[in-house]
């Protein structure tokens, strides 16, 4: 009987550790979109606003490379793209946690799950998708 | 409009929408999207954007919690992440190929359908009857804490959860929302699942969902900073502010009135999709 009982802990231990990770990823990654934001502000705050019709070209942080460019610029606006992508790695992290935490149970079925997950997720991450 | 007045009516819209959306169970994504097309006259691509981050914020933020009380089914929630996570992609890369209008008129049928579901009376399909083959193969049984001691549940019907999941995840990469009302569908009513667990676990899997399509948005330029700073920081705080409400209050009437307001925004969106004014 003691073999449940250890295992029901392992999984209480992987949930607290899941929880923690979650919640920091999402405190530190809305830290940097408020902070991207006041700069943001003080620097765009009295120019107008046009979201009326989507263009692609308008957009100038769409890619990883362009947000850390912008940020050693200091621009706000690549600052609170980082700390959306910091926000958009969270739950990726989570599954890159899972897959080890499935790896220590030995149960190797789910790890297989987790790389699956995850590789769609990096798939999605080539440019190439987007028409 | 300047962008600070922009950037506070976004805020307060979107905090509501977070507070609104974490008391009724229908989530912030779904109330925003309106509020941005149809009151500011954001284009529905850029608002799709900016809701599906948000929504990455709050599944995490809440599953946080949830997944540290011994709830959440982690193995159900991975299993059903492969469907999710591919059919989030799809339709976040069909998305930019169908009419805004259409996108509009099929918004709000799903939001039709989540105000019904939001009223409807739920009933508890789950046993303990652990029998499935797949559920079995997949190791997806499980059992879970309550005031009466630790209480054991089957999985029913894994292969049709699981198309399910697949067409909430095009919806989801579709429309920019976390399609909660589908996958407890598919949880509750295909798969029976008790209701903390099924609640708990969509939770759990929005997260890793919205990012995957996020991915895709961001590309694309949909993602604008402009928008999706106040969105986020709002409906996270509005949420955030709604779970700590929700302990102590009945939501019921709130639900019937929210349910006439959704409706009326849903009516709104499919009216003017298929007027051709979005």
């Amino acid at each position: 009987m003691e073999k449940p009982g250890k295992h029901y802990f392992a999984d209480k231990d992987i949930q607290v550790i899941l929880g923690t990770l979650l919640r920091v990823g999402v405190i530190a990654s809305m830290t940097v979109v408020f902070i991207g934001g006041l700069l943001y502000l003080s620097v765009y705050g009295n120019t107008g606003v046009d979201y009326h019709t989507f263009d692609a070209a308008k957009t100038q942080y769409s890619s990883i490379l362009a947000i850390f460019q912008g940020m050693s610029r200091l621009d706000g606006r690549a600052i609170i793209q980082f700390g959306t992508l910091l926000l958009i790695f969270t739950p990726v992290t989570r599954v890159v946690f899972s897959i080890f935490s499935f790896l220590i149970e030995r149960d190797y079925l789910y790890v297989l799950i987790g790389i699956f997950v995850l590789c769609v997720i990096l798939i999605s991450l080539s440019n190439k998708l987007v028409g | 409009m300047s962008v600070l007045l922009f950037t506070i009516i976004v805020l307060a819209g979107a905090f509501l929408a977070g507070l609104v959306g974490s008391l009724t169970g229908l989530g912030g994504g779904v109330i925003i999207i309106p509020l941005l097309t149809l009151v500011l006259g954001v284009d529905i691509h850029y608002a799709i954007g900016a809701s599906i981050v948000s929504v990455i914020a709050t599944s995490s933020g809440s599953a946080a919690a949830y997944v540290k009380e011994g709830i959440t089914n982690i193995r159900i929630g991975m299993f059903l992440e492969i469907a999710t996570t591919i059919s989030a992609v799809l339709g976040a890369i069909v998305t930019v190929y169908i009419n805004p209008g259409y996108i509009a008129v099929i918004f709000g049928c799903i939001l039709l359908f989540s105000a019904v579901m939001m009223v409807r009376k739920k009933v508890d399909h789950s046993d303990s009857d652990s029998s499935g083959v797949l559920a079995n193969f997949f190791k997806l049984n499980g059992s879970y804490p309550t005031a009466e001691g630790t209480v054991k549940y089957g999985v029913h019907n894994v292969a049709g959860g699981f198309v399910m999941m697949f067409f909430a995840g095009i919806i989801s990469g579709l429309l920019g929302i976390g399609s909660g009302a589908l996958k407890v569908l598919a949880m509750d009513n295909i798969m029976r699942l008790p209701f903390k667990v099924s609640t708990t676990t969509s939770n759990f899997m929005m997260g890793v969902t919205a990012a995957a399509s996020a991915i895709v948005y961001l590309h694309r330029g949909q993602i604008d900073p402009g928008i999706a700073m106040p969105v986020t920081l709002g409906v996270l705080m509005g949420a955030t502010v709604g779970s700590k409400i929700l302990v102590k209050t009945n939501t019921d009437k709130l639900k019937i009135v929210f349910a006439v307001v959704v409706t009326f925004l849903a009516l709104q969106m499919i009216y003017n999709g298929l007027m051709g004014k979005l």
